[in-house]
C-alpha cells in the first residue's frame, strides 16, 4: 500500500529534518497553495476528500472548518489554529510517533490549515511529558522561519503566520477542545459550555479551530494530490489511511499506517503477530480507553468509523488495547475507571462524584467483597453517567463505555468475583 | 511602614531577575496578565523544582491575580508541584496497557528498591515517585519517565540499572545509567 503519513518514518526511524523532508516531496503542498490556491480552494479540497477527525470523534474536518467566519464576515482581530497534541487517551501512542519522527509533516499541515481558515497564529498544545517531540517541533519551526515558510509574507504570498509550541502542565481533560482553550488562556481546564463553538468564539474569544495531530498530518498530502487520490486510499467507506495500533499481550505490539477500512483481524494477526504464546484473545477496546469492548466475534469488521459504531463501539483513536484470557476484565475496567475518576475536572457532580463511586464499587468486587446488588449499581451508573446531557462534557460518558460493554460481554466474570469472594484471575487489583 | 507594604516588599524580592524576565517574555503573547499563569508557574518550577507558597504569592502579585485564583490553577495540573520533589521525578505510568503488562508488580519493585510509595521522596532526595496517566508508549509497556528520560520495557533488570546509585540500594550493581 501507499505510505502517506509514515513515508518518512521507517521501521527503525530517524528524525526527519528540513532537508530530508523536502527531498521526499515535502512542502510541495504549501508551495502549490501559496502559488495559486485561495482559502476557499483549500477548504473545498479538504471537504471533498471526506477527511474525518483522527482524534477520536471522526467529525468531518472540512465541515468543522466551514463554520469559521471568513473575510469581511469576521470581525477584525486574530484567528487561531491549534494542534491538539495532548495525546493522553489510555492506550494511545500514534501522535508521539508522528511528531518525533516527522515534525515538518505536522507543521506543513498546520500552515495550510491556518491558511484555509485565515488564521494568523498557530499553537501546538502538546503533552509536557513529550520532551523529545517538543524539541524536534521547535527545531523544525525555527527551520521554517529561516526558509520563509513561517512568519511575514510566506513564500511571497502576503500570508502571515506565527507558530508556537505550548507544552501542557498535564491533565487528560485538556484533550477536550474547549478545556484545551481554557488551559491555553492560563486557566483551569474545565470544558466550556457550547454554544458558542470555538469556530466562532474560542481562544481569547476569537475564532479558533482545534484539530488532532494525525488529522493535520493529512492536510498537505490532500492539498498536493487532491481529494480523489485521498478517497482512493481507503479500503472501505472512509477515506485515507489511519495510524492503527495494538498494545497488551500480543506478540508484536506497535503502531502501523494502514488503509481506512482494514479488517481488525488483519491488524491483530498480520501486524501485531497474534496473541503471545499460551494466551487467547478475550476482547479489545478498538480505539483507546473510552471505547466499548468488542470481542473475537467482531474480528472481521472493517476499521471504519460507521462500521465500528454500528457494532456498538467507536473507532476512537484506532489504537487497540488487547484483553487476553488470563487478564481480569474486572481489574482492567477498574484500572480504566480509576484513571477517569482521577482525571475528572470536578466541574459537574455526576462525573466528580459518580466516577469515584463507580471505582469504589468495582474495587469492592475485584477484591472479592462484592454483593449481587453492586452489579445493579454499576448498571445504573452506566445509564445515568453514561447518558449524554447528564454531564457537562463527554469524559464521564466515555468512561462508562468500557464498563457497560464489560458488563455486557464479561458478566460471568463479574458474577464469579462475587460468588467466589475473590478475583479468579489472581492478578493485581487494578487499583 | 505598614504591614501590607512589608509583605509587598518581601514578595518583591522572591522571584529572581531571570525568572521575572522569562515571565515578562510570556506576557507579550497574552492579552491580559493572568493568561500567562501556567507559563509563569512552569518557569519558576523549572528554576526551583517546585512552587512554594511564597513563590505562588509572588507570581500572583506579578500577574495581578489573587493568590487563591492562582492556587486553583496550580493545583489543577499534574505537572505543577506544590510540594518539594527530589532531584528527579519518576513519572510511573499506571494506565491500562502498562497494567496489563504487569505494571503493578513493577511499581511494587520500584517502591521496594527505593523505599518510597507514590507521593514520597527518597531520604537522599534523589527521587520522587508519582503516578502518571498513559505516557503514549504503550507498545513498549511498562514505561516510566525518570527525570527527562523515557524508560521503556521496565523490568527488574532495568530497575537495578536505572536506580543503581540510589541510597536505598542494598547491593553493589555497577552504574550503567
Amino acid at each position: 500500500m501507499e505510505k502517506v503519513l509514515t513515508r518518512n518514518i521507517a521501521d527503525d526511524p530517524v528524525p526527519t529534518d528540513m532537508a530530508a523532508y523536502e527531498a521526499n516531496g515535502g512542502y510541495q503542498g504549501l508551495k502549490k497553495a501559496m502559488a495559486g490556491m485561495s482559502s476557499a480552494d483549500c477548504l473545498k479540497v479538504i471537504s471533498d476528500s471526506n477527511l474525518r477527525g483522527r482524534g477520536g470523534a471522526g467529525f468531518p474536518t472540512g465541515m468543522k472548518w466551514s463554520f469559521v467566519p471568513m473575510g469581511e464576515k469576521c470581525t477584525p482581530g486574530h484567528k487561531y489554529l491549534i494542534c491538539n497534541a495532548d495525546e493522553m487517551e489510555p492506550g494511545t501512542f500514534k501522535d508521539r510517533l508522528l511528531m518525533e519522527y516527522d515534525p515538518h509533516q505536522l507543521i506543513e499541515g498546520m500552515i495550510l490549515s491556518a491558511y484555509t481558515i485565515e488564521a494568523d497564529i498557530a499553537y501546538v498544545f502538546i503533552r509536557g511529558e513529550y520532551l523529545v517531540a517538543i524539541q524536534r517541533l521547535r527545531d523544525a519551526i525555527a527551520e521554517c522561519y529561516e526558509k520563509g515558510y513561517l512568519g511575514d509574507n510566506i513564500l511571497g504570498s502576503g500570508y502571515k503566520l506565527d507558530m508556537y509550541v505550548h507544552p501542557s502542565a498535564g491533565r487528560y481533560i485538556c484533550g477536550e477542545e474547549t478545556a484545551l482553550i481554557n488551559a491555553l488562556e492560563g486557566k483551569r481546564a474545565n470544558p466550556r459550555a457550547k454554544p458558542p463553538f470555538p469556530q466562532v468564539s474560542g481562544l481569547w474569544g476569537r475564532p479558533t479551530i482545534v484539530n488532532n495531530v494525525e488529522t493535520l498530518c493529512n492536510i498537505s498530502h490532500i492539498v498536493d494530490k487532491g481529494a480523489d487520490w485521498f478517497m482512493s486510499l481507503g479500503r472501505g467507506e472512509d477515506a485515507g489511511t489511519k495510524m492503527f495500533g495494538a498494545s497488551g499481550k500480543v506478540k508484536n505490539p506497535g503502531c502501523w499506517e494502514l488503509p481506512m477500512g482494514t479488517p481488525i483481524r488483519e491488524i491483530l494477526e498480520d501486524h501485531a503477530g497474534g496473541m503471545q504464546d499460551g494466551l487467547e484473545l478475550k476482547g479489545f477496546l478498538p480505539g483507546g480507553g473510552s471505547t466499548d469492548f468488542l470481542t473475537p466475534d467482531h474480528l472481521d469488521l472493517a476499521m471504519d468509523y460507521n462500521v465500528i459504531g454500528k457494532a456498538g463501539s467507536r473507532m476512537g483513536t484506532g489504537t487497540m488495547i488487547i484483553l487476553d484470557d488470563q487478564t481480569c476484565p474486572v481489574g482492567m475496567t477498574l484500572n480504566l475507571i480509576k484513571f477517569f475518576a482521577h482525571e475528572s475536572c470536578g466541574f459537574c457532580t455526576p462525573c466528580r462524584e459518580g466516577l469515584p463511586w463507580t471505582r469504589e464499587v468495582l474495587k469492592k468486587i475485584e477484591m472479592g467483597n462484592g454483593v449481587p446488588e453492586d452489579i445493579d449499581t454499576l448498571i445504573h451508573q452506566t445509564k445515568y453517567i453514561g447518558a449524554m446531557g447528564n454531564t457537562h462534557c463527554a469524559l464521564a460518558p466515555g468512561a462508562m463505555e468500557p464498563l457497560q460493554s464489560a458488563l455486557k460481554y464479561f458478566r460471568d466474570d463479574f458474577d464469579r468475583h462475587i460468588s467466589g469472594g475473590c478475583c479468579p484471575y489472581h492478578k493485581g487489583t487494578g487499583a | 511602614m505598614s504591614e501590607a507594604s512589608l509583605i509587598q516588599t518581601d514578595l518583591g524580592s522572591v522571584l529572581s531577575t531571570q525568572e521575572l524576565s522569562e515571565i515578562d517574555a510570556e506576557l507579550a503573547h497574552v492579552p491580559y496578565k493572568s493568561g500567562a499563569a501556567i507559563d509563569a508557574l512552569k518557569i519558576v518550577q523549572a528554576h526551583r523544582g517546585w512552587i512554594s507558597d511564597e513563590c505562588l504569592q509572588a507570581i500572583a502579585r506579578h500577574l495581578d491575580m489573587s493568590a487563591e485564583d492562582l492556587e486553583g490553577v496550580a493545583t489543577f495540573y499534574n505537572l505543577i508541584y506544590r510540594q518539594p520533589v527530589g532531584e528527579k521525578v519518576i513519572l510511573y505510568c499506571d494506565s491500562v496497557s502498562c497494567w496489563i503488562c504487569g505494571g503493578d508488580d513493577i511499581k511494587d519493585k520500584i517502591s521496594k528498591k527505593l523505599g518510597i510509595d507514590y507521593g514520597e521522596t527518597t531520604a537522599d532526595n534523589q527521587y520522587t515517585l508519582i503516578p502518571v496517566p498513559c505516557l503514549g508508549a504503550c507498545d513498549r509497556a511498562p514505561v516510566m519517565m525518570v527525570g527527562d528520560d523515557l524508560i521503556t520495557h521496565v523490568d527488574e533488570e532495568t530497575i537495578e540499572q536505572v536506580f543503581s546509585g540510589s541510597q536505598s540500594s542494598d547491593d553493589g550493581v555497577g552504574s550503567k545509567s
